[in-house]
């Protein structure tokens, strides 16, 4: 009887797992062509040289990788890159919260407020760029004319390398704001107004609310903002191919649209392959930066 | 009364909108006027139809919005097919090694497909996709993120209604079918309201693996036609970007408060 037992329950654990395993088939096969073969592919050719009809490619190990070290372009791109990274978070951030903070608060005029910050994030990112090239184009943009009122003369903000970073800087936070802003807005949701009440009696200030109860409650949040962030300092780049292309002489240039470039106008494809190796192990460590996080979390809970 | 602050909050909070929304509303005006009122800011100049009739004339339009229509419904229905299955894998099924699947499964949600253009437009010419709409779509279909919402939704479904649904003599397909998917229905919602709006609006991969004007999605095509070397005047521009923005921003502001609960329900894991 037992062993009748334990036969019906090994045949019912194959089943399971040859079911298991047809349900992932497709997953599988995709998962498979479309991130884990190209990242080991990607890899792989980072290691050879780039082949002509002549001259095969040839192994050639980290020269690529040196290549890279060696080219001031990459340093001028990984710094854009960091300095992206570095404004479009935190103001981003700083932006969200606010407007969280006010579409959470007994305001007149909510719903247009919520609907105004949120808008930008629906748009496409080249339609973004369309709409902000009103603003930047020399002499007619709308921010040339405003300067005018005031006397300043025309500024090419675009075309001039002190600048034309940070109109693109200016058009991220533009679009990524009122995303992260919905979820500083769940979060604040979940706050009791108990904890409003018990500062008001204890007589604290406004100030003192949000920095002692308020933003420490939200830092799971503000973590969860930071990764993705970080993941849109590499990938929000579309804008680009519509303001900048880059220029000039590289001041507005930002990984991806390297990569891009080497690959698809320049037919590096090696290069390409090495800065996209480096790329990878930058966002395996925002991986390892989330999965720690989400560790702690089930530690608190 | 009211007191100070709470003034400031609403004229900070106002003051803020009207900046957040101003580009947008400008391009709108902007689109309807004549270049040189737009840019010089004749607030009283007459409204024209102008600029749409220029800029429709311009590009194939019609067949843009016809290949980002295919294109997002291809990828739907891929991604729900995909994830549905593997998502009730991962929820209810035990079989050996489904961790570790799960842990690779969960490394693709940062291995961005636009980090790996180079290698998947590769493998989607290797495998004859190239210039195809199902060639920009494809790589999007096993989306992890997608795996990881449909289990999480399968898992809360009571055991209960499995184990009714097994004694009626339902298939493990069946189960499936009857009754977790019509359960999972707010998930679906939510997964097609983030998907739809995240592939209407993508733009590098499908700049890499369209050629012709037979798959080009309008991002690709609006960024073709505004290009400066077309030397297109910006109020035309503007409106070919009103015409492009102009489904997916109607649908926003209609199903507003669906679309923002389905970006949180998406965002929050």
């Amino acid at each position: 009887m037992v062993k009748k037992m334990n036969k019906h329950q090994s045949d019912e654990r194959r089943r399971q797992s040859l079911y298991g395993w047809m349900l992932l088939t497709p997953a599988a096969i995709l998962l498979s062509l479309f991130a884990f073969y190209p990242s080991i592919a990607t890899f792989w050719s980072s290691l050879f040289s780039r082949g002509t009809r002549r001259r095969p490619a040839e192994f050639v190990g980290l020269e690529n990788y040196t290549d890279l070290f060696n080219d001031p372009t990459f340093w001028l791109v990984v710094k854009n890159n960091l300095m992206y990274a570095g404004i479009t978070i935190p103001v981003s951030i700083f932006f969200a919260l606010s407007m969280a903070l006010w579409a959470n608060s007994k305001i007149s005029a909510r719903g247009f407020v919520r609907t105004a910050y949120f808008t930008p994030t629906v748009l496409p990112m080249i339609a973004a760029a369309n709409l902000w090239l009103f603003f930047y184009t020399p002499d007619l943009g709308v921010l040339d004319q405003i300067g005018s009122l005031f006397g300043l003369s025309s500024v090419n903000w675009l075309g001039n390398p002190d600048t034309a970073l940070w109109a693109i800087i200016i058009v991220t936070i533009w679009k990524e704001a009122g995303f992260f802003m919905i979820f500083y807005l769940a979060a604040l949701q979940t706050i009791p107004t108990d904890y409003k009440e018990a500062a008001d009696i204890e007589g604290a200030s406004r100030f003192t609310y949000l920095r002692r109860i308020v933003l420490p409650l939200l830092m799971p949040t503000t973590l969860f903002i930071v990764v993705n962030a970080m993941i849109n300092s590499v990938k929000l780049i579309d804008h680009l191919f519509i303001l900048t292309k880059g220029g000039p002489s590289d001041a507005s240039k930002l990984i991806l649209y390297y990569i891009w470039e080497m690959a698809f106008a320049f037919f590096d494809a090696p290069h390409a392959a090495a800065l996209t190796v480096l790329v990878l192990v930058v966002l395996g460590i925002a991986a390892a930066i989330q999965f720690l996080y989400l560790d702690k979390r089930t530690h608190y809970q | 009364m009211k007191s100070f602050t709470q003034i400031a909050d609403n004229v900070g909070a106002l003051l803020l909108a009207i900046v957040w929304i101003a580009p947008l509303i400008f391009a709108f005006w902007a689109a309807f006027h004549t270049t040189s009122d737009a840019v010089n800011f004749n607030v009283l100049s007459p409204w024209t139809l102008d600029n749409f009739r220029v800029a429709w004339e311009g590009a194939p339009w019609l067949r843009y919005f016809m290949n980002t229509f295919m294109l997002v419904t291809v990828i739907l229905i891929g991604q729900f097919v995909i994830t549905t299955l593997a998502g009730f894998a991962f929820a209810q099924v035990q079989f050996p090694g489904k961790d570790f699947v799960f842990i690779l499964v969960l490394l693709q949600l940062f291995i961005l497909p636009e980090v790996l253009i180079v290698e998947n437009y590769a493998v989607v010419s290797a495998i004859g996709l190239f210039d195809t709409i199902l060639g920009v779509g494809v790589p999007y279909m096993a989306s992890a993120f997608g795996i990881f919402l449909m289990r999480q939704s399968f898992k809360s479904v009571p055991i209960e209604l499995h184990e009714a649904a097994r004694i009626e003599g339902c298939s493990w397909f069946g189960i499936l079918l009857k009754v977790y998917v019509p359960l999972a229905k707010p998930t679906y919602i939510a997964y097609a309201l983030v998907s739809v709006s995240t592939h209407w609006n993508n733009f590098l991969w499908p700049l890499i693996v369209t050629n012709s004007e037979q798959t080009r999605p309008l991002t690709v095509g609006l960024s073709i036609f505004g290009a400066p070397e077309n030397g297109v005047d910006i109020s035309i521009i503007s409106a070919a970007t009103m015409m492009s923005i102009a489904p997916l921003l109607i649908a926003f502001l209609i199903f507003q408060r669906q679309f923002v609960q389905a970006f949180l329900r998406a965002g929050i894991k």
